[in-house]
């Protein structure tokens, strides 16, 4: 069975209005889906479905099964607050999109990565500190960064921070929703092949949502295209960028090219 | 030194003479508090640093033992109203938005709510004592700090870094303890400052209206208070805890500005 299965799910607001309808699909553990869609098209809200995360008032139905190898399956739709907390960093953890918001300002970074760290492995002491600097190395920051707050860094430097704090929880599911979004180019290269290294080392799945289908295309095997809430076409990357069926894949995969084209006309 | 270095070290002189004074009462005073030996409105001398009330108690004695029932009433109130608040405060920010909006009516109900009238009610049901005074004073504070600690607990509930943190498997009472509490303390500890001060001027003025601490307990209103009908013959018996009070008030101000930039972890860089 897989890792994640998601059957039917539909995220609704309060008045009733679906925001994800009927959304299907499965990852297997160590698996790669890059889930791509306009923005509003429901992929966050589909990775904080997953988590059980979602905003006040938006309900879930459908089915979001967790089964972590050597694990017992667990169904998050529904779920108490207590169980939920256990899948929480130790079987899926996310990472979002607004480095410069995802960590506390008030706090160190390396009090941030241990506070998870001591969660989710139930570490103290010095071995706390040696996991967290390990996760620091992990992701190649200096050491020196644990004593930092986070405005005292860069934005790709929080941003490897988040991935570390993620990571260093030995989830079975990484989901990552938009991390390279608000970084610029060369650091959006760097933290893209930070994760796929981090994933392929430690046989991850990855759940990796985006609007760039160029982004997707470089670190997911199978896409899964969203449009207003609904799965329009999903299959390999290959097959989706070769062929795309649905305008909506046409129109992101057109983008994806123009700006290509705009690059390599401005290249000398 | 730095700007908010000058306030908190101002603020913290002023706040300390009050307290210094406050303490020495308690081991020392000119003469007894109700001590009438000095004769009726004595002159400002040696014997009577600032002469003598129309009882002819001395008035330094009695500025001595306002400064303690000043810093009793500041602290009192500041404890209830920041405790009863801080609580109120959060229940609200987390709560469902039913339990919210009532939550805020009963707030905003009790913002509007006269202090004088709410301190006359509770001195009406308990007796007029310092402790009803204090007891009204952080009543009436406590709706102004929940107000307050309810809108920065859903601005700090709304930020990625709470998501962030849920996402490991951090529990609600944890979020609170690790994120919500040191996120919202420094604008919090600088109202309460603020509020110290408020207090103790509100304090003033019940006891100006015969609703505070019951004599010989002389507090600084009380002493403007009684000293109103001779301020031609004795100034300084106007004078002195208009003074008093102004010292512990601007010194209460400063505190709290100075904490308002030392919290500021940007501000602490650039410094």
């Amino acid at each position: 069975m897989s890792l994640l299965t998601v059957d039917r799910l539909t995220v609704a607001t309060p008045g009733g209005r679906p925001l994800v309808s009927d959304l299907s699909f499965e990852l297997p553990a160590g698996g790669r889906l890059g889930v791509i869609g306009e923005s509003g098209s429901g992929k966050s809200l589909t990775a904080l479905a997953v988590l059980g995360l979602l905003p006040d008032g938006l309900r879930a139905s459908g089915s979001i099964r967790l089964h972590p190898s050597g694990g017992a399956p667990a169904q998050v739709v529904g779920a108490p607050e207590r169980e939920l907390r256990r899948l929480r960093g130790r079987v899926a953890t996310a990472v979002f999109q607004e480095p410069s918001t995802a960590l506390d300002p008030l706090m160190r970074i390396g009090n941030q990565i241990g506070a998870a760290v001591r969660r989710t492995r139930g570490l103290r002491g010095t071995a706390l500190r040696a996991a967290t600097l390990s996760a620091l190395a992990d992701v190649g920051l200096d050491r020196r960064i644990a004593r930092a707050y986070p405005h005292e860094v860069s934005g790709g430097q929080r941003q490897r921070a988040a991935i570390a704090a993620a990571v260093a929880c030995r989830p079975a599911l990484l989901i990552a929703d938009e991390p390279t979004t608000a970084l610029d180019v060369t650091v959006q290269a760097e933290v893209l092949a930070l994760l796929d290294r981090l994933v392929a080392d430690r046989g991850m799945a990855l759940l990796f949502i985006s609007h760039d289908l160029a982004v997707v295309s470089r670190i997911a095997e199978r896409v899964l295209v969203l449009a207003q809430g609904s799965a329009v076409e999903s299959g390999t990357v290959a097959d989706v960028v070769t062929a795309p069926r649905h305008p909506v894949t046409r129109a992101l995969l057109e983008s994806a090219r123009q700006l290509d084209a705009a690059l390599e006309v401005s290249r000398p | 030194m730095t700007r908010h270095r000058r306030s908190l070290v101002a603020g913290t002189a002023l706040v300390g003479l009050t307290c210094a004074v406050a303490l020495l009462s308690l081991l020392w005073t000119p003469y007894p508090v109700s001590d009438t030996s000095g004769g009726r409105l004595a002159p400002v001398s040696a014997a009577h640093l600032l002469g003598t009330d129309r009882l002819g108690r001395d008035l330094a004695t009695q500025l001595m033992v306002g400064a303690r029932i000043a810093l009793q009433t500041g602290l009192g109130a500041v404890a209830i109203g920041g405790a009863l608040g801080l609580a109120a405060g959060i229940a609200a920010g987390f709560a469902q938005r039913w339990l919210d909006d009532g939550l805020a009516a009963v707030l905003d109900i009790v913002i509007a709510f006269p202090t004088l009238l709410l301190a006359m009610l509770v001195v009406a049901a308990r007796g007029a004592s310092l402790g009803s005074a204090i007891l009204a004073l952080g009543l009436a504070m406590s709706a102004v700090v929940a107000r307050l600690t309810r809108i920065l607990v859903k601005r700090v509930l709304a930020q990625d870094f709470v998501t962030a943190s849920r996402v490991s498997g951090t529990s609600w009472p944890r979020v609170v303890a690790e994120h919500v509490l040191p996120n919202i303390w420094p604008t919090l500890a600088v109202n309460l400052a603020l509020q110290f001060g408020l207090a103790v001027l509100a304090e003033a003025s019940l006891s100006y209206l015969g609703l505070g601490a019951p004599p010989p307990n002389q507090s600084w209103g009380r002493m403007l208070q009684e000293a109103q009908s001779t301020v031609l013959v004795a100034p300084a018996g106007l004078v002195a805890p208009g003074l008093a009070l102004l010292v512990l008030v601007v010194g209460a101000n400063f505190v709290a500005d100075g904490l308002r930039e030392a919290a500021d972890p940007l501000a602490r860089r650039s410094s």
